[in-house]
């Protein structure tokens, strides 16, 4: 209990990469939310990565979490775009409304 | 040994609290904000297991970049309805007690940071790589010549993102004069300018 080891990271991280699952299906209400839990999700991947390349004193874990950063920087960028272009056209960011492509 | 683990379950309590304060939250500003405490509290239990550059890289990335850039498209888009419905003083009242609280917390793990980097030799006891090299010369050496490829690659993501995004929120303005630059650059003496024999005492008949 005191000895805080790999466990209590990769429990930490599992904590984060649900309530980011949870906060996907859950939220109803407006898209941004949703983007955040991805960030959320994104976010318990690198501690997962980054405790085990601690753990085990191997850089690649490092390495590849800094590829993740990027590549959630860039997919936080092009959702934001899509989002505001989606709210000029319809007026609206609702979940319930967006069934355009009939999915 | 006991410091780490307290400063281990303050930090990541204060991260799951305010996880799950993102997904519930009412209000998507104060969504954003506890979006922003979860990050500060996650990068800074990075800095304590040993991964001090991605710990602050991952501070100015999200804090300084994403996190900002959710608030300005929250800003812009007018999303909360229900929240502006209420009256203005209620509102007012809940903005100032929301934002004392995070800051307070923000504060507090800011105190705690800096309280804990004296006892800093015995946070790191997971990680017992050579100390001479420092994390961020470590990770510039294996990124720098393993994964050079992998490097550009996510440098060219970015670039494809950027233009992305800037061509999906682009739009062309009528109704207002631009410079055209290439007819500016294509203009020559042949066409700009006309020379003309003049006879005297017939005068020239100029026609624009």
């Amino acid at each position: 209990m005191i000895e805080i080891g790999l466990g209590h990271y990769l429990c930490l991280s599992a904590i984060i990469f649900t309530i980011g699952i949870i906060g996907v299906f859950l939220n109803r209400k407006n898209v941004i939310i949703i983007l955040m839990s991805i960030e959320l999700i994104l976010l318990g991947v690198n501690i997962n990565l980054v405790s085990f390349s601690v753990y085990s004193q191997d850089l690649v874990g490092q390495i590849f979490t800094m590829f993740i950063l990027t590549v959630a920087a860039a997919e936080a960028a092009i959702g934001l775009a899509i989002i505001v272009i989606y709210y000029k056209n319809k007026g609206s960011i609702d979940v319930e409304q967006i069934n355009s492509l009939k999915g | 040994m006991l410091a780490h683990s307290l400063f281990f379950y303050f930090f990541s309590s204060v991260a799951v609290f305010s996880a799950v304060m993102v997904t519930i939250s009412r209000n998507t500003v104060y969504s954003v904000f506890f979006l922003i405490l979860v990050f500060i509290s996650i990068s800074i239990l990075f800095i304590m297991i040993g991964a001090e550059f991605l710990g602050m890289v991952m501070l100015i990335i999200y804090v300084g970049a994403v996190a900002v850039l959710f608030l300005f498209v929250v800003m812009m888009l007018n999303v909360n309805e229900k929240a502006t419905e209420r009256p203005i003083k209620k509102n007012f009242i809940n903005n100032i007690s929301v934002g004392y609280i995070v800051g307070a917390i923000i504060f507090l793990e800011l105190l705690v940071v800096i309280g804990g980097w004296k006892y800093k030799s015995n946070f790191i006891k997971l990680s017992s790589t050579d100390l001479s090299v420092s994390n961020t010369h470590a990770l510039g050496s294996v990124l720098y010549t393993d994964y050079i490829h992998l490097f550009q690659i996510s440098g060219i993501i970015l670039l494809v993102a950027m233009i992305g995004a800037i061509s999906l929120t682009f739009t062309k303005r009528e109704n207002i004069k631009r410079q055209s630059y290439f007819s500016q650059i294509e203009r020559e003496k042949s066409t700009a300018v006309k020379l003309l024999e003049v006879e005297s005492n017939k005068g020239v008949n100029l026609d624009d």
